[in-house]
């Protein structure tokens, strides 16, 4: 599988300008409001036509502004899960799904109806009206209608956005098994590192309507570039690691970065199972001694790679501890008071609670 | 109550039932028009539907007498090609009501399309639906209660049409002689009064069960389509 975009478009004084690729899995459009990746998505659906782009999907042209070529949205058969449910209010939750399922069938590719409600656990709602749902659930319902019509693509565009963490929890293991088990490609839209962090394997930060950073998810949300879409307070690093062992005695996870073990607060994934970890940089402290008598369980030796320029009275320091990469976000009063530079000896100390999955 | 008091009262029914349903497409068409369309000309289409509202009615049914007339341009044209012939005929009356009664459907009609989420459409359009497709199985069944709405004021103001149809068709008893005309020819003769009354509360009745009917059909349509 394979997607090339390419597109230019102004929107009043808004222009977006930006080229991507895919390789299937997962791809993240990440960055702010107002940062042009609802535009990108939409000229991918062809909700919008650009001035000038392409759209390729498998070698298949699907637009090409050069060529002529446009397909028009309902001859694309691209999903699209959008921020809101958008499920049709006068049809039951069982007549929603039915709906893409149709127009599959008349291309002869209808999904398993039964094996996409189990997926999405909403068995239970298929009598019920829209109405009758909650935020959560109407989104599941959303996600099952866009996999019934079996798209060759699937766009979402902040499908947990208009949900509160309990309702984001809820859902993001059925957008696990989605990319694990149904084998689409997915392009998905998000301003959140947890989700981003959680579900891309590739991704492609914008701001102002351009492409700032591209590439395989660790890289990129690690890198500096990324603190444009997180904004600062976010900002930090991305690790990719590996269950290790389970405590149940104290709700403890044990995951293995590189050489390094960290503990985090229980996550119900298998030993040996590959999971990615966001730690965000003004979490993390420096010490120059080990420090002893203290409640974080987390405390890596390591060695300072390089520091950021001060803003704000504060900067980064990224520091290698064995294979992984990890940012601390300290004051410029503390860099000076214990003299941190490149190639200094640090402890780096990271609360567990403070971990994010 | 005489024969021609119930020649009137079918006579009314059927035409303001004809009128109403005739008129269905077309306003339909142009509320579709108004509401989605962008194109040169969309204000004077828009000030050409609501003319009948403003104009005195006498005026309308002379206009349509000139136009639909056995020797106007439409009237005589549609008279060769199809043998539709509407002057001092009951169809005359119909279309009459019709042009009388177009605006309000209209308007109702283009109200409850501009109320349409265009979300749901697009959303309709990312499954593969095409255009006929999204207008069938989704933007009609949400306008539906603007549409039973839009029947039901045209229905009435056709039940209730006289001066156009008196200018346009004349009153014939049996052919154009509508309920209002026949109220109308009853308060001209001495001892009238009471065939007008009586007639007057068959209209009466008549509005009601109409005026119930739509609630009823609306309320059904609503309960479908409460926004999710």
């Amino acid at each position: 599988m394979s997607l090339v975009v390419e597109a230019r478009h102004r929107l009043g004084d808004f222009t977006v300008d930006a080229a991507f690729t895919s390789n299937g899995g997962v791809t993240a459009l990440f960055g702010r409001s107002g940062s042009g990746k609802t535009s990108l998505i939409n000229i991918i659906a062809g909700l919008l036509k650009p001035e000038s782009g392409r759209v390729v999907l498998d070698g298949d042209i699907i637009a090409d502004s050069e060529r002529r070529i446009f397909t028009s949205v309902h001859r694309r058969r691209f999903g699209y899960v959008f921020q809101e449910a958008r499920l049709f209010p006068h049809l039951s939750v069982a007549s929603n799904l039915a709906y893409g399922r149709w127009f599959a069938g008349k291309s002869g590719k209808a999904a398993d109806t039964g094996r996409v409600v189990e997926m999405l656990g909403i068995g239970h709602l298929l009598e019920r009206n829209p109405s009758a749902l909650s935020g959560g659930e109407r989104q599941r319902v959303a996600i099952g209608r866009a996999l019934l019509a079996a798209p060759r693509l699937l766009l979402m565009d902040e499908p947990l956005a208009a949900l509160d963490e309990a309702r984001k929890a809820e859902i993001l293991p059925y957008l696990e098994r989605l990319r694990d088990d149904a084998g689409i490609p997915i392009v998905y839209v998000s301003h959140s590192v947890s989700e981003v962090a959680r579900l891309a394997q590739r991704v492609v930060v914008l701001e102002d309507g351009r492409v700032k950073a591209s590439g395989a998810a660790a890289d990129v949300l690690s890198a500096p570039a990324a603190t444009v879409a997180t904004g600062r307070r976010e900002a930090g690093v991305l690790l990719e690691g590996v269950v290790e062992m389970h405590d149940s005695t104290h709700d403890l996870t044990t995951v293995r970065v590189g050489d390094c073990l960290l503990r985090v607060p229980k996550i119900d994934v298998a030993d040996g199972h590959g999971l990615r970890l966001h730690i965000a940089a003004r979490d993390v402290m420096l010490a120059t001694v080990r420090p002893e008598g203290i409640s974080a369980l987390n405390v890596l030796a390591g060695r300072i790679i390089d520091l950021t320029d001060g803003e704000n009275g504060s900067l980064d320091i990224r520091v290698d501890c064995g294979g992984a990469t990890i940012a601390s976000r300290i004051t410029t009063f503390s860099r000076d008071a214990l003299q941190l530079a490149p190639g200094k000896p640090v402890h780096v100390i990271i609360k567990s609670v403070a971990i994010d999955r | 109550m005489s024969d021609a008091e119930w020649t009137a009262i079918l006579l009314s029914l059927r035409v303001a039932t004809v009128a109403m349903v005739a008129s269905l497409p077309f306003a339909l068409g142009v509320a579709m028009l108004l509401a989605r369309g962008r194109f040169w000309g969309k204000t004077a289409l828009n000030g050409l539907v609501h003319m009948p509202l403003i104009l005195p009615p006498v005026v309308t049914g002379f206009l349509l007498l000139l136009l639909f007339g056995r020797r106007g341009p439409i009237g005589a044209f549609l008279a060769e090609n199809f043998g539709l012939v509407f002057s001092f005929r009951w169809t005359g009356a119909a279309l009459a009501c019709a042009v009388m009664a177009f605006p309000l459907m209209v308007r109702s009609i283009r109200l409850s399309i501009e109320a349409v989420d265009r979300k749901l459409e697009d959303a309709a359009t990312t499954l593969g639906a095409g255009p006929l497709w999204v207008f069938f199985t989704v933007t009609l069944p949400l306008i539906l209660p603007g549409i039973i709405a839009g029947m039901v004021l045209a229905f009435a103001k056709a039940m209730g049409e006289f001066g156009a149809t008196i200018t346009f068709v004349s009153n014939i008893p049996g052919e154009t002689q509508t309920l209002s005309a026949a109220i109308y020819t009853f308060t001209q003769v001495p001892g009238g009064d009471a065939g007008a009354m009586r007639l007057t509360i068959i209209s009466v009745i008549i509005s009601m069960a109409a005026l119930m009917l739509s609630e009823l059909l609306a309320n059904a349509a609503a309960k479908r389509t409460i926004a999710a």
